[in-house]
């Protein structure tokens, strides 16, 4: 058994280990003869619900601990607050949709399609209303793309805080949606030449607001209506929504009801007040718009631990990048002394996540587990003192520092920063 | 904003509009509708209303509408947003962002207030009202003295002090190069220390399933059999249940059931045909209070005539929220808080 990933391991060897694990150590969930398992269970005998009992799906109850979870201290109430997307109970790259972490300014807004208009409007031709009967006539397309708060893992600047890849790393969703590119919308009204930014809107009571330069509205912006095949959730703008890709999740302008074409930005609340990057010297970067790379494993992690003791074990985590793909995820288990490189697998799209395997033999002594990203444009994510060097720890926002958990020898993991 | 679109509708029948390829979908917007929905503003002042409004006003709005969850002085309750005072500590352990020490510009002042508050009740204030709040609150970060009056005249003539410490996001120069170096792969340090622990920190939400599972399992317990008290109301289970969904328009402030505390709002558990202003520890706006005194009693027709227009009902409530608008839903939450009686 090899506990060095930089030395790599073969397939007899990662047999050969298991069944030295299996010999040694029979825990629960690894088959073993007289299991009571086998027999005739009441579902082998019994009739189950017929095809008219759900006509909306829901996941087995054995998975009702899979849901979304918020952090009650962070903020003054739940209606203008954050959940987030249980990362350590998913596999693969789509995050399901009841499961997609929400931020709302105002709560949710229950929005009538019927009753639902979207105006364009300021430096155009044509200031021009469309129902969404009209959105659903343009030529559409679809595209995977993540959303990330721009305040993902924002709480971890000074310092390791909350246990668990769902609250550190949680703000993310990724999901397939169909959309009207804006550039055709745009266009429809006409954009005048001294039309350099746009203003989306949401129809919320918050009525959020952000300044967009006109040359990402007409690169690869979409107006959402579906995301992984069915409506928007009302949680994420249902019936339509912005979608910014690779830029920070509040840009993705939800129940999204208007855009004004303007000749300069409009410096709203959450453009000066709020996503504005405060450094150490007391300044502030604002537009910071783009997202760094980053990645998490999300398998172990503190509310995923490894329960089957030593032997095989399969790390899993996430990549994404906001300039592009991600072709290299590195793994290190001994806290960044040396790193080997995961397997990438699954889809590779644009700006969407990515998904990574680290298969190895745990040989049950204490593991210190960090992931790092590179991404298409040759980026590398950096350590978190790297960012603080830069930053300081009160920018709030941006934080795409190199996650460590701390796995102890039975396999309970923890949230830690080392050296 | 109606100047802006008459000289843009202008500049657009002179300069005939380049001609594009569209489909001919969606329809014009009219300059009433455009009127209604666009109403932001930007720094250099467009899209300003005509209005104006003193600190002296805005102190009195600012009481009745904003101070019962950023405090009377704007230091906030809990954790709303602080809005006045700590200027000069940006570069301190714990910074404190507000109006006076952070944002960039008042137009975004202006803005916010008149498309997102009161929280719970926005667009609801008119532009006299908002450029005397603005004003009071220029006042409480000491930007301007007490006599002050703003106006859309003067509005663009107040600077921010911070405005001149933001700059556009530089990564490009200042992080990407750095960062995009082939990285060690083996023998990178000697040794590896852990530094912190979010053990230690220890503020993760508890599991909050196990915590349901544990209390759903001792609820057949904690419940004895339904014993039939002649004081018990009956209630209606189903319109009980609508009422739970009514009742999240009340849940950012209110809080009901085992455990509830006095938040932004009063407790409601027993509220029914309970006297006004009597949940203790709470305090009361003093029209409230006043009414109280007066024997206001929380039956269901007083109830559901606050419930349908607080402000009207009791002038001087606190209580920042428009109303519900159908007697269905009044019904609804009143039963629901019935289910609560002490």
């Amino acid at each position: 058994m090899t506990d060095s990933p930089s030395q790599g391991h073969s397939r007899r060897k990662f047999l050969k280990g298991a069944a030295l694990a299996g010999a040694g150590a029979a825990t629960a969930g690894m088959a073993r003869a007289n299991d009571p398992a086998i027999s005739v269970q009441p579902w082998m005998q019994e009739l189950g619900d017929g095809v008219d009992a759900a006509p909306y799906g829901s996941p087995s109850p054995f998975e009702a601990d899979v849901k979304r979870r918020n952090v009650e201290w962070l903020t003054a109430d739940p209606v203008s607050s954050v959940n987030f997307t249980p990362l350590h109970d998913l596999d693969g790259i789509i995050t399901p949709n009841g499961l997609c972490f929400e931020r709302h300014h105002g709560g949710v807004a229950q929005v009538d399609p019927a009753e639902h208009r979207l105006m364009i409007n300021g430096l155009v031709d044509r200031p021009l209303v469309f129902t969404m009967e009209d959105l659903k006539r343009f030529p559409r397309e679809n595209h995977v793309y993540f959303l990330e708060c721009a305040a993902n893992s924002g709480m971890e600047w000074r310092g390791a805080q909350l246990n668990g890849c769902q609250f550190t790393h949680g703000m993310i969703h990724n999901v397939m949606y169909t959309g009207v590119p804006l550039r055709l919308i745009l266009q429809e009204a006409g954009i005048k030449t001294s039309g350099k930014w746009i203003l989306p809107e949401g129809a919320d009571a918050s009525g959020m607001t952000r300044s967009i330069p006109m040359e990402k509205a007409l690169d690869d912006c979409l107006v959402a209506l579906k995301m992984n095949g069915e409506a928007l959730r009302p949680e994420q703008g249902y019936p339509v929504r912005l979608v910014v890709p690779g830029w920070e999740g509040n840009m993705w302008v939800k129940w999204l009801r208007r855009i004004e074409v303007g000749d300069q930005p409009w410096h709203h609340r959450e453009e000066t007040s709020k996503y504005t990057d405060l450094l150490a010297d007391g300044q502030a970067r604002r537009f910071t718009w783009e997202m760094d790379a980053k990645s998490v494993i999300t398998n172990p992690s503190p509310q995923a631990p490894l329960t089957h003791g030593p032997g095989p074990t399969v790390l899993t985590g996430v990549a994404w990048s906001g300039r592009g793909t991600i072709p290299r995820v590195d793994v290190s288990i001994d806290g960044g002394k040396s790193w080997a490189e995961a397997r990438m697998d699954g889809p590779s799209f644009d700006k969407s996540m990515h998904r990574f395997y680290y298969d190895f033999n745990w040989d049950g002594r204490p593991l210190l587990l960090q992931s790092r990203a590179h991404d298409s444009t040759g980026y590398v994510q950096p350590t978190k003192d790297q960012l603080r060097e830069i930053r300081g720890v009160n920018s709030i926002y941006h934080n795409n520092g190199i996650q460590t958990w701390a796995v102890d020898e039975k396999g309970n993991a923890e949230n830690v920063e080392v050296s | 904003m109606s100047r802006f679109l008459e000289l843009t509708l202008a500049a657009s029948l002179i300069a005939a509009p380049a001609v594009s390829e569209g489909l001919g979908l969606g329809r014009e917007a009219t300059p009433d509708e455009i009127a209604i929905w666009d109403i932001d503003i930007r720094p250099d002042g467009t899209g300003l209303p005509e209005g104006s409004g003193d600190v002296f006003t805005g102190e009195e709005i600012y009481v009745e509408n904003c101070a019962v969850c950023h405090g009377d002085f704007g230091e906030a309750v809990g954790r709303w947003p602080v809005l006045a005072g700590g200027r000069d500590s940006l570069t301190d352990e714990r910074p404190v962002k507000t109006i006076g020490s952070y944002w960039p510009y008042l137009s975004t002042v202006y803005d916010y207030i008149n498309r997102a508050m009161p929280f719970g009740n926005a667009q609801s204030l008119e532009p006299d009202q908002i450029y005397a709040i603005t004003a009071y609150l220029l006042y409480m970060n000491d930007i301007v003295d007490d006599d002050f009056e703003l106006s859309h005249e003067n509005f663009t003539e107040v600077e921010l002090p911070n405005a001149p410490n933001f700059y556009p996001d530089d990564r490009v120069e200042t992080e990407l190069a750095a960062f995009s170096v082939e990285p060690c792969m083996s023998d990178c340090k000697p040794s590896v220390e852990i530094t912190a622990r979010a053990a230690i920190v220890d503020v993760t939400p508890e599991e909050t399933a196990a915590k349901a599972e544990s209390m759903a399992a001792a609820e057949p317990e904690a419940a004895p059999e339904p014993e039939p008290t002649p004081a018990a109301p009956v209630i209606d289970a189903e319109l009980a249940l609508a009422g739970e969904k009514v009742f999240r328009k009340c849940k950012s402030c209110h809080q009901v059931g085992e455990g509830a505390k006095n938040k932004t709002g009063p407790l409601l558990n027993g509220i029914i045909n309970h006297a006004a202003g009597a949940v203790e520890g709470y305090k009361y706006s003093k029209a409230l209070a006043e009414q109280a005194s007066a024997g206001l009693v929380w039956d269901e027709a007083t109830l559901a005539a606050f419930l349908a227009n607080p402000k009207a009902t009791v002038s001087g409530t606190k209580m920042s929220f428009r109303g519900l608008k159908s007697d269905e839903d009044i019904a609804a939450v009143t039963e629901y808080l019935k289910t609560f009686a002490e």
